[in-house]
């Protein structure tokens, strides 16, 4: 067996709250191309950040060549020959292919001025070697999104890596871009570069990768030879057998007929493709499918947070014309980003001003001057119903947990009154405890009468929460499940489409 | 009980820090110079506030919003000159000729607001555009001579007359009776500090300030209100305007910018932040006060005007260091 050029042992680390690796290990051996495999919040990420210096492990031990080292800094990593090229890309928009490639480490004559012809010429050769035909000297922000990607590996090729880590490194790309990232993949391994490969799509995995690491809830489970392993295997490992939550039987008769609302034909460039659904009082709706697969998109589109390129809207088996969130709220449609800090709460103002906000019309006294009893009492009843802890309701929002932060921006909604509530990613960001919570307070909603959307990348809280789950695949609905029979290898298996 | 604790605290550090300061610079003058404390003097200082007052109210609207408009000073000039169109050139009676000058006040910043919210021109250049075309026209349309009002009758007391001059003469202080157009900055601040503090309106520019998309996404219209921001500061700028032309009773084509600065740095020595969401009306007129008894005292010592500009300066930055240090100890 050919020795391996990395090996992390049995690491562990902690946020507060939350395990996010216990005892993971990973080998990765000399020109091999690994995926690294897991659903969300399963640890990748975490994993992949201590081996880049990002974050540093509570236990356990890396070995390079058979070495053991630490692991400081990204700096430390890029020495050893370990570089990640991030999802979202780290380049300068308004610099050129060249000076993005050699930033920090620029050729000097005599030790002071740029050797720009120096920089150029190497960049020349940098990018011959990722098939990029392009001008060193273009600007980096005339680029696609592909081409970007590519200067992002030709600048980690540039630090002589050993190892190269890439994280869903298709999802901006078209298929026949693919191809081309592909045939560099195979270039880099032909010259011994290692590559841990971190996707999604299951066919991306079959075909070019060699072997592949599943973890799970913070957990290694196995490490397998692609070729000889089924997908539908590697699904298994990866979601689990076990049943870890209780899926309470939800009273049937709550759920309505009468329907809310009703979408048909949304359409917005090739994020949102042709999708239609209704959505009934008191029921919960869950969205799932993989990043990236425009379900977040959708709610946008349904809020009127982005104005779709066809479509309609039916609130009530009324057409409605949505342009901006003002429209959508008047029509009791609320969203509830996942990202709470930029989209959902104003951090910087007090938990009554966040759950008041859009309310302050019906708490005016007349000329648009605020009653500020009525909105002291309103917030007052909305964070006891919620059970938000908050030492009062002065108390300004960024200082409050990731789980009280989301109630809030649910009582915002609430003493607004909407009837359709769309959840993005509600959990996100919130520890172990208040998941829960946050779970049992979407289905107490929808037993409410609200009508209840969730979308979410775990499963096993869509199939938990949900009465009926829709899902999407690169901006198409690819199949409706009822959630008291799915599996999430159902789902899974519409989500990747396979 | 808490709460209020941070209200006390939240009182200490942000307003007290200006009053102590204008306290201390005053009674420095005082002590500095025997004319400081005299009643002419005090009414130089209230005067000299009228008009950096209007402006600093109209100012804070804009930055409470994570703006900055530029442009008041020269709209203030723009308007001085309209206003002599009007009245002089024109012969509109006083009454039409000040609603025309407040209407074109309202103009220019409602165009500044359309190239903030529906152009998406980022504030400070779009009404640095604004800046240089209101200045511009100023000069085109005197051809760069003033314009005097002369001809228009009492023009002079909507800001030098005095409202309580008989009552307060009845107590034999007539030395101290207040003019209107001090009056009418203070009645000014006092009503659209209401606005800002206790309207939605108010509650929204703040939002907006914080968060613009959380804000849009809680279904508030943050483009139409942002430009009502620009409109107020529009108005105000007229109502500067207004106030410069009955003082001097003459629209000179060429003074004005500068004022905008000493508006905007009013606001940030009054606690506001350029960054937007943070700032109060109280701060803001007290920042335009501590400007004037500064440029007041330094002159009454003889100070030349280059080393005002320097102290000026100084205590802007003083200001805004004294405020970061607060928060500092605020955030542990």
């Amino acid at each position: 067996m050919q020795n391996s050029i990395i090996e992390m042992r049995s690491i562990s680390k902690a946020f507060p709250g939350v395990q996010a690796l216990q005892d993971c290990s990973l080998e990765i051996k000399p020109g091999e191309v690994h995926a690294l495999l897991g659903e969300n919040g399963a640890g990748k990420s975490t994993l992949m950040k201590i081996l880049t210096g990002i974050y540093q492990a509570d236990s356990g031990e890396i070995l390079f060549e058979g070495q053991k080292v630490k692991i400081g800094s990204v700096l430390d990593a890029r020495a050893l020959g370990i570089t990640m090229i991030h999802q979202e890309l780290n380049l300068l928009s308004n610099l050129t292919i060249a000076q993005n490639i050699f930033i920090g480490k620029e050729i000097r004559k005599n030790g002071i001025f740029l050797d720009e012809k120096a920089i150029r010429i190497k960049s020349a050769e940098l990018l011959e070697r990722v098939n990029l035909n392009v001008d060193p000297n273009t600007m980096v922000s005339e680029l696609t999104v592909a081409q970007q990607q590519m200067v992002e590996i030709a600048k980690a090729v540039s630090y002589n890596s050993r190892a190269i880590i890439m994280d869903e490194p298709t999802a901006p790309l078209s298929s026949s871009e693919i191809e081309r990232l592909f045939d560099i993949i195979r270039d880099m391994k032909k010259s011994g570069i290692s590559v841990i490969y971190i996707s999604h799509r299951m066919d991306e995995i079959k075909r070019i990768c060699d072997r592949a690491t599943i973890l799970r809830d913070g957990q290694y489970i196995a490490t397998v030879d692609v070729a000889e392993t089924s997908l539908d295997d590697i699904i298994a490992a990866m979601v689990g057998r076990k049943v870890t939550f209780v899926r309470k039987k939800r009273d049937k008769s709550k759920i309505l007929a009468e329907e809310v609302l009703r979408v048909e034909d949304l359409n917005w460039g090739s994020k949102v493709k042709n999708v239609s659904f209704s959505l009934h009082k008191g029921e919960v709706l869950g969205f799932a499918g993989l990043v990236g697969a425009g379900r977040t998109e959708t709610a946008r589109l349904v809020f009127g947070a982005e104005k779709p390129d066809r479509g309609s809207i039916y609130v009530k088996g009324k057409k409605v014309i949505i342009k901006t969130p003002y429209d959508a709220v008047n029509c009791g449609i609320s969203y509830l980003s996942e990202d709470r800090k930029q989209f959902g709460l104003i951090t910087e103002m007090s938990v009554e001003n966040n759950i008041t906000i859009a309310s302050i019309p019906k708490l005016c006294k007349g000329l648009g001057y605020i009653d500020h009893g009525k909105c002291a009492s309103e917030a007052e009843k909305y964070a006891e119903k919620l059970k938000i802890k908050t030492p009062s309701l002065r108390t300004l929002v960024k200082s409050l947990s990731g789980g009280n932060q989301q109630k809030i921006v649910v009582a915002k909604w609430l003493l607004r009154d909407t009837d359709v509530l769309i959840f993005d990613e509600p959990t996100r960001g919130i520890d172990i405890g208040a998941k829960d919570e946050i779970c049992d307070l979407l289905v107490s909603l929808a037993d409410m009468g609200k009508a209840v959307i969730m979308i979410s990348s775990e499963m096993q809280e869509i199939l938990r929460v949900c009465d009926r789950i829709i899902v999407m695949h690169e901006g198409e609905i690819t199949g409706e499940l009822d959630a008291d029979t799915a599996t999430q290898e159902d789902i899974m298996r519409l989500a990747s489409k396979i | 009980m808490k709460s209020s604790q941070n209200k006390v605290k939240k009182f200490s550090v942000q307003s007290m820090a200006i009053v102590f300061g204008l306290i201390a610079m005053s009674v420095f003058f005082s002590i500095a110079s025997p004319n400081f404390l005299t009643p002419s003097n005090i009414n130089n200082i209230l005067l000299a506030t009228m008009i950096n007052g209007v402006l600093s109210v109209g100012a804070l609207y804009v930055v409470v919003t994570g703006g900055i408009d530029v442009s008041i000073g020269t709209s203030m000039t723009f308007v001085s000159v309209m206003l002599g169109v009007f009245m002089t050139w024109w012969g509109f009676p006083a009454w039409l000729g000040i609603i025309c000058g407040l209407l074109t006040g309202a103009l220019v910043g409602l165009i500044n607001g359309i190239m903030v919210t529906k152009m998406k021109i980022t504030p400070f250049i779009a009404t640095l555009g604004m800046q240089m075309v209101t200045a511009g026209l100023a000069i085109v349309i005197t051809g760069g001579t003033p314009i005097y009002f002369t001809k228009i009758s009492g023009y002079q007391n909507i800001a030098l007359g005095s409202p309580f001059g008989s009552w307060f003469a009845s107590l034999g202080i007539q030395d101290y009776a207040v003019n209107t157009g001090v009056l009418i900055m203070f009645l000014l601040a006092i009503i659209f500090g209401v606005i800002l503090s206790k309207t939605s309106f108010g509650r929204y520019l703040y939002a907006i300030g914080n968060n613009r998309e959380s804000t849009r996404l809680s279904g508030i219209k943050v483009d139409q209100w942002e430009l009502f921001a620009y409109i107020v500061a529009g108005c105000m700028a007229a109502v500067a305007g207004i106030l410069m032309t009955s003082r001097m009773n003459t629209a000179y084509p060429s003074i004005g910018s500068g004022y905008e600065m000493n508006a905007v740095a009013a606001c940030v020595i009054g606690g506001a932040s350029l960054a937007g969401g943070k700032g109060s009306m109280k701060g803001a007129v007290l920042g335009a006060f501590i400007m004037s008894v500064l440029t007041n005292g330094l002159r009454l010592l003889s100070v030349s005007t280059e080393w005002q500009k320097v102290l000026t300066g100084v205590i802007i930055i003083v200001a805004v260091y004294i405020d970061i240090i607060g928060k500092r100890k605020k955030n542990g």
